[in-house]
């Protein structure tokens, strides 16, 4: 708990450029926003994330990578004289003036226990383990929150018929946020539909690369066992060497 | 010759891409067959299965109505001229059509469903929801015969409707009592048609799911009396009835031991037989019984 604690410290601190250090008559442009109903005067240009943090929050739950990729920091908010509740992750959406906002540092769902390798590679495998996808009323409430811009309701559609392909290519981007969950209407997880079809797909669906077999049976012959026993040796000081050094594709 | 192909969007449903497969496979195969390319509408979804009778229940009917959507895309963007959109499952087509119904006649209600859906293009009302069979009945008399290269002369087939089809009337392909729709098709193909009037009673429907011995009882009904008529087998357009004539049987035999089992088909599994398709297309399932002289 203590690393993981001064580790997440040392990740906010490395934000913190961007929150202190700037004096405040040099902020040109502030906003309102609301955490928790509280309101309190931000720089227009942070982050939800940011703009917590300057308030005066510290996260120890809800955040993550602070790049839009561990799906952590899921917010929900409505902004002043706007009907529509709108989501976000919090560290890729930019403050706005009169935003109401709250964090949803945990999304409570079923996730199912199976063993693919003994699932049947049909549509029957989602009725089994998440029944509630057939009470899908195609509303598009869970695209509607997706903040990775993704094709929900599609993809819970192609669960339904059992088309592997599309369920897989449809939702490979998704962060597991859980917001999309937390709207729907017919409390269907999507994310964790979304995860056991690309499983059954990986496994049944995708062809075998002969490339990997190849590279996983040589591994295991020891072939890369000398070079690697070298490295591990080698000390700190000339790895960082050989790393700048070493051969790479051009960015 | 081959005759000019004209597209129709298509709307599959999910049954037949799960358990029914073997009624899109040999659909799609003799459409083909008779010029007809039923082109799948991108992105579909489930057409919400049942039809919710409650009037103000709108979100049940939004499913719906984003398919019709779909039907409107495809003609934009050029993939079909065609504001008809063929449908193959009895439900599918029962719960679009009405559904279709339901905004052309409530402009108020269609503009509810549309506004929840901003993101989409509006519906404008302009699609038609038909049954795959309807198209046939509109090709030139002869269009299908002519195409019969294995005549199912000698074998008796009994039409099964159920309810989806014919009721309620303003959505129903036919007449109610006396429908004739799939036996002509039979009839077509060269095959005996077996008339009974139990061809329209209920298979039971979704309470297979609760009440099997329920559902036994009236298959027993209809498949019976198309046996007592001398039906060596029975077809039918619906997934659903499909699966409780066909799968039931073993409950029937239950309550009625003397019961003889009888094959259950989709009317287009017989047509790809009659039209000479392989096996492939004509999607008999390795456990189901067939006559033999079909598999010849
Ligand atoms: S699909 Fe759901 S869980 Fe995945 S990123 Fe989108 S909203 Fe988040
Ligand atoms: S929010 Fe739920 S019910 Fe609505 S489209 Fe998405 S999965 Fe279906
Ligand atoms: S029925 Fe649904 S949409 Fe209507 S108020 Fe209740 S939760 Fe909201
Ligand atoms: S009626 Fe049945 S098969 Fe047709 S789309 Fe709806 S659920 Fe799927
Ligand atoms: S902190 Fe990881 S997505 Fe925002």
């Amino acid at each position: 708990m203590k690393t993981e604690e001064s580790i997440m410290q040392r990740i906010a601190d490395a934000a913190k450029a961007v929150t202190r250090g700037v004096d405040a008559k040099d902020i040109e442009h502030w906003v309102t926003i609301y955490i928790m109903g509280r309101a309190y005067k931000v720089p227009a240009d942070l982050t939800i994330l940011t703009a917590m943090e300057y308030a005066g929050y510290r996260f120890v739950r809800g955040v993550g990578c602070r790049q839009g990729f561990c799906g952590a920091c899921s917010t929900v908010y409505r902004k002043e004289g706007e009907y529509k509740l709108q989501t976000g992750m919090a560290c890729q959406t930019r403050v706005e003036d009169g935003m109401y906002l709250v964090q949803i540092p945990f999304a409570p769902a079923e996730k199912a226990a199976y063993d693919i390798s003994k699932e049947s590679y049909d549509a029957s495998v989602f009725l089994k383990f998440y029944p509630e996808v057939a009470r899908c009323v195609s509303c598009n409430t869970c695209t509607k929150s997706c903040p990775q811009d993704l094709e929900v309701m599609d993809y819970v559609q192609a669960a339904i018929r059992g088309d592997f392909q599309s369920l897989a290519e449809g939702s490979f981007d998704c962060i597991q946020c859980g917001l999309c969950a937390m709207r729907c209407p017919a409390d269907i997880v999507q994310y964790n539909v979304a995860q056991l079809g690309r499983r059954m797909y990986g496994r049944y669906g995708m062809p075998v690369p002969k490339h990997l077999i190849t590279r996983l049976q040589e591994i295991e012959a020891g072939k890369f066992r000398g070079k690697m026993d070298q490295l591990v040796a080698v000390p700190r000081e000339q790895l960082e060497k050989l790393y700048a050094s070493r051969v790479r594709e051009a960015d | 010759m081959e005759p000019d192909i004209h597209k129709f969007p298509y709307y599959p449903g999910c049954t037949l891409k799960t358990t029914a497969r073997n009624f899109e496979v040999s659909a799609l195969a003799c459409a083909k067959k008779l010029g007809i390319e039923l082109v799948e509408l991108p992105r579909w979804n489930c057409c919400g299965t049942v039809f919710s009778l409650t009037d103000d229940d709108l979100i049940h009917h939004v499913a719906a109505v984003r398919n019709l959507i779909r039907v409107q895309e495809m003609n934009r963007d050029g993939m079909v001229e065609e504001n008809r959109l063929v449908t193959l499952c009895s439900m599918c087509f029962n719960t679009l059509k009405r559904v279709n119904l339901l905004v052309k006649e409530n402009p108020e209600n269609l503009e509810k469903i549309n506004n929840f859906m901003y993101l989409e293009d509006d519906y404008e009302g302009n699609v038609e929801v038909i049954h795959f069979l309807e198209l046939l009945r509109e090709l030139d008399p002869g269009a299908i015969s002519q195409r019969v290269e294995r005549p199912l002369t000698g074998l008796r087939v009994a039409p099964y409707y159920g309810c989806l089809m014919l009721r309620p009337r303003e959505v129903g392909i036919d007449d109610p009592e006396e429908p004739t729709i799939q036996g002509a098709i039979l009839a077509a193909v060269g095959a005996e048609v077996i008339y009974n009037s139990y061809m329209k009673v209920c298979c039971g429907s979704y309470q297979t799911v609760n009440d099997k011995s329920a559902v036994a009882r009236l298959v027993y009904d209809i498949l019976s009396h198309a046996q007592a008529d001398g039906a060596q087998a029975i077809v039918t357009s619906c997934p659903l009835c499909a699966y409780n004539l066909d799968s039931r049987q073993k409950e029937v035999r239950e309550i009625y031991p003397d019961f003889e089992q009888i094959p259950v088909f989709y009317f287009t599994q017989l047509m790809a037989v009659a039209f000479g398709f392989g096996a492939d297309l004509c999607g008999f399932d390795p456990n189901q019984l067939v006559p033999e002289h079909l598999l010849k």
